[in-house]
């Protein structure tokens, strides 16, 4: 029990404190949600034809007009539903990446994550002639190899985050010459396809593609969210982690776990979706001003990004885009801002 | 700010009056390592004219050489030999730029491939070829020149920014990042154009397939530009190495050396790349080797560098058509597989504080 003299007052505001930031947490995550929702809407009801919101509910009900229905149950729906899925997935493992490694710029498509599973999709495909859950189970052992590579190539007496990183972009820079030279062997692919493994596109998507996706988001989403409060304690370090009684180790081998799974899931899916793992966390934690892994806000985070995006894509520009070039577009400038103001001596040790 | 693979090293070393405990062990062989580099390059010459998906004897090879045509080999033979001088300059290019490149910048990291040089290239010659309907290879030339320059500008502007100046740890997420911008920017660019996307696309491999001398003669003006400004440019990088303020007090003008020094790598990858499209990691990877086996004085290491990229590109391009016989796997997806493990082998060995 505490017994040094701990004034009353101190522990009640310290509460209240906390409550209040938990309320906040929650105010954001709603909010996140709602955005998530209009964009959802938007998407199933606004696209090269207007479907007006009582239709496409009616639609959703199985009971609209045929074209509608076409339009909306064919075209629209399995096309945000991916979105939502893959964008959550693509949050919710970069969130985790970069509280487990306590650095921004960790995230797995910046340390080659999200290219080995690209890479390993794209060769299982194109040399294999693999579909569906193969390709994903593909997917998934590939990011783990890479996940594994990295983090052994960049131990020495402990792994620096900085070391980690750069060990990661050429990790990186080799998977991402096998994912064009495996391109230019494919028969008959045209260039939007070669896109999907280059930066990552929602075309084609399909509602029997989502069952896989969900299901690692569930489960790989279910396992990282039990271990939020430990993630918490990770961010103060490891010592201190496991002095207040966290597993470090063991937290540690099941986020990682969960985390490639979810993203290689989602990437052998719909490809590497440039910069959404990264951008998630920075912008939930932004917007929101808290701390902490803020993981299903960064989730969020993510879905509303990659439906925002697409939508962007496809229906704001003058040409239509696959949703990785805008993200991409996106995410290098913030990631250019956040070189430039890595100025702190040992903030990247 | 971090020193190149140490310069103290190479002064010191051939000097007796320096005391023997500043002494390196190392043992270097400038003057060895010259004629071996060129044995290693008419030797890996030979094999890229010999070697393929057909095979051919020396007596074709020979033939071939003398402009014979006659039979079957000789014919292979003639196909062959504009694709080993491309592999030969474009290699020279990239070793020398990225030798003066890492003089530059002082970085271990630095190369036109990590730092986004090589996407500026493509990204200029994109939007050429896009936009401005450009046809002509000695338009490429220049866009692509203009590109490169333009990106290493950028890439070195970001990655100085802020306190610490540029640690090759800004540098590399920089051009990382650069990289990834100005590949999503080109992709928008070529998308709606189904018309130049497939050339694009074969393009931004980057290999030297299908060179032929049409193609190679407008890039030489560049290379010959590039080479005598980076040759000339030796010395003020051998003072630069020694940090600014020791160049300024020892009379170098930096910041004149440094452009000019940039210019010549510049104009040597912007050449390169627009030809063969980006090809990553020869002028990381045989820098250092050079520097291994010649030391650190710029004026022995550019001309090295020069020959090592040559061998290392064309063996690159041999054992390309031998790995995947009867097909070919292009020579930038063979030097990214050899290139990437050094790279993370000097991540590896440079302390924590140097990045």
């Amino acid at each position: 029990m505490i017994e040094a003299p701990v004034p009353a007052g101190l522990i009640r505001d310290l509460r209240t404190l906390r409550l209040r930031n938990v309320r906040q947490l929650w105010r954001f995550t709603l909010l996140g949600l709602a955005l998530l929702v209009v964009g959802f809407a938007l998407t199933l009801s606004v696209g090269q034809s207007v479907t007006p919101p009582m239709d496409v509910i009616r639609v959703l009900l199985g009971e609209g007009a045929p074209g509608d229905t076409f339009t909306v149950r064919e075209l629209r729906l399995p096309r945000a539903v991916m979105g939502v899925v893959a964008g959550m997935c693509f949050g919710l493992a970069g969130s985790a990446f970069q509280v487990l490694l306590r650095n921004p710029l960790a995230s797995p498509d910046i340390i080659g994550i999200s290219a080995g599973a690209s890479a390993a999709a794209v060769c299982a495909i194109v040399f294999f002639g693999a579909s569906g859950p193969t390709v994903s189970a593909v997917a998934i052992l590939s990011a783990l190899g890479v996940a594994v590579l990295v983090y052994v190539l960049a131990w020495r007496d402990g792994v620096a985050s900085g070391r980690l990183i750069l060990v990661g972009i050429g990790v990186a820079a080799m998977l991402q010459s096998v994912v064009a030279y495996s391109l230019s062997k494919a028969p008959a692919w045209g260039l939007q396809e070669a896109l999907r493994w280059l930066s990552g596109t929602l075309n084609g998507a399909s509602l029997g593609q989502v069952g896989p996706l969900l299901a690692a988001l569930v489960i790989g989403g279910g396992v990282l969210l039990t271990q939020s409060r430990a993630l918490a304690a990770l961010q103060m370090g490891d010592d201190a982690a496991s002095a207040i009684g966290v597993p470090v180790a063991q937290t540690r081998i099941l986020v990682v776990l969960s985390a490639v799974a979810v993203i290689a899931v989602a990437t052998a899916v719909c490809g590497p979706i440039a910069f959404v793992a990264f951008l998630a966390r920075p912008l939930a934690s932004r917007i929101s001003g808290a701390g902490g892994p803020l993981l299903l806000l960064s989730a969020l985070t993510g879905a509303v990004l990659v439906v925002a995006a697409d939508y962007t894509g496809q229906f704001l520009l003058p040409a239509r885009y696959p949703v990785g070039i805008v993200t991409g577009a996106l995410g290098a400038p913030y990631l250019l801002y956040l070189i430039a103001r890595i100025h702190r001596k040992g903030a990247l040790s | 700010m971090t020193r190149p693979a140490s310069v103290p090293k190479g002064l010191s070393d051939n000097s007796a009056d320096v005391p023997p405990a500043l002494r390196r062990r190392g043992h270097y062989w400038p003057a060895l390592t010259g004629p071996l580099l060129a044995l290693a390059l008419i030797a890996v010459m030979a094999l890229s004219l010999g070697f393929g998906a057909r095979d051919v004897g020396w007596s074709d090879i020979s033939g071939g050489l003398q402009g014979l045509n006659d039979t079957l080999g000789q014919a292979v033979v003639q196909m062959r030999i504009p694709r080993t001088v491309l592999a030969v300059l474009a290699g020279a290019a990239l070793g020398m730029s990225g030798a003066v490149m890492q003089g530059v910048t002082r970085n271990p990291l630095a190369d036109p491939g990590i730092l986004g040089v090589n996407a500026g290239a493509a990204m200029a010659v994109v939007i050429a070829v896009a936009w401005f309907d450009m046809q002509s290879l000695n338009g490429f030339l220049w866009v692509a020149s203009f590109g490169a320059a333009g990106a290493a500008c950028f890439v070195y502007g970001v990655g100085s920014l802020g306190r610490g100046g540029a640690t090759p740890l800004k540098l590399a997420l920089a051009g990382a990042a650069t990289s990834v911008a100005l590949g999503s920017l080109s992709a928008a660019i070529i998308l709606p154009r189904a018309d130049v996307a497939g050339g694009i696309q074969v393009w931004q491999i980057g290999g030297v397939g299908g060179a032929t001398f049409d193609a190679i003669r407008p890039m030489l003006p560049f290379l010959g530009a590039g080479f005598v400004v980076s040759l000339l440019s030796a010395r003020s990088l051998n003072m630069l190495a020694l940090g600014d303020e020791a160049a300024a007090a020892m009379g170098e003008r930096v910041q004149v050396a440094r452009v000019m020094a940039a210019l010549g790598a510049v104009l040597l990858c912007g050449a390169a790349t627009a030809i063969c499209g980006p090809i990553g990691f020869v002028g990381l990877v045989v820098p250092h080797a050079c520097r291994l086996m010649a030391g650190v004085d710029h004026r022995m290491l550019l001309p090295l560098s020069a020959l090592g990229g040559a061998v290392l590109l064309t063996l690159a391009d041999v054992a390309g058509r031998l790995v995947a016989r009867p097909a070919e796997l292009e020579a930038g997806v063979i030097t990214a597989f050899v290139g990437a493990p050094v790279f993370i082998a000097i991540v590896r060995r440079k302390r924590i504080r140097d990045l």
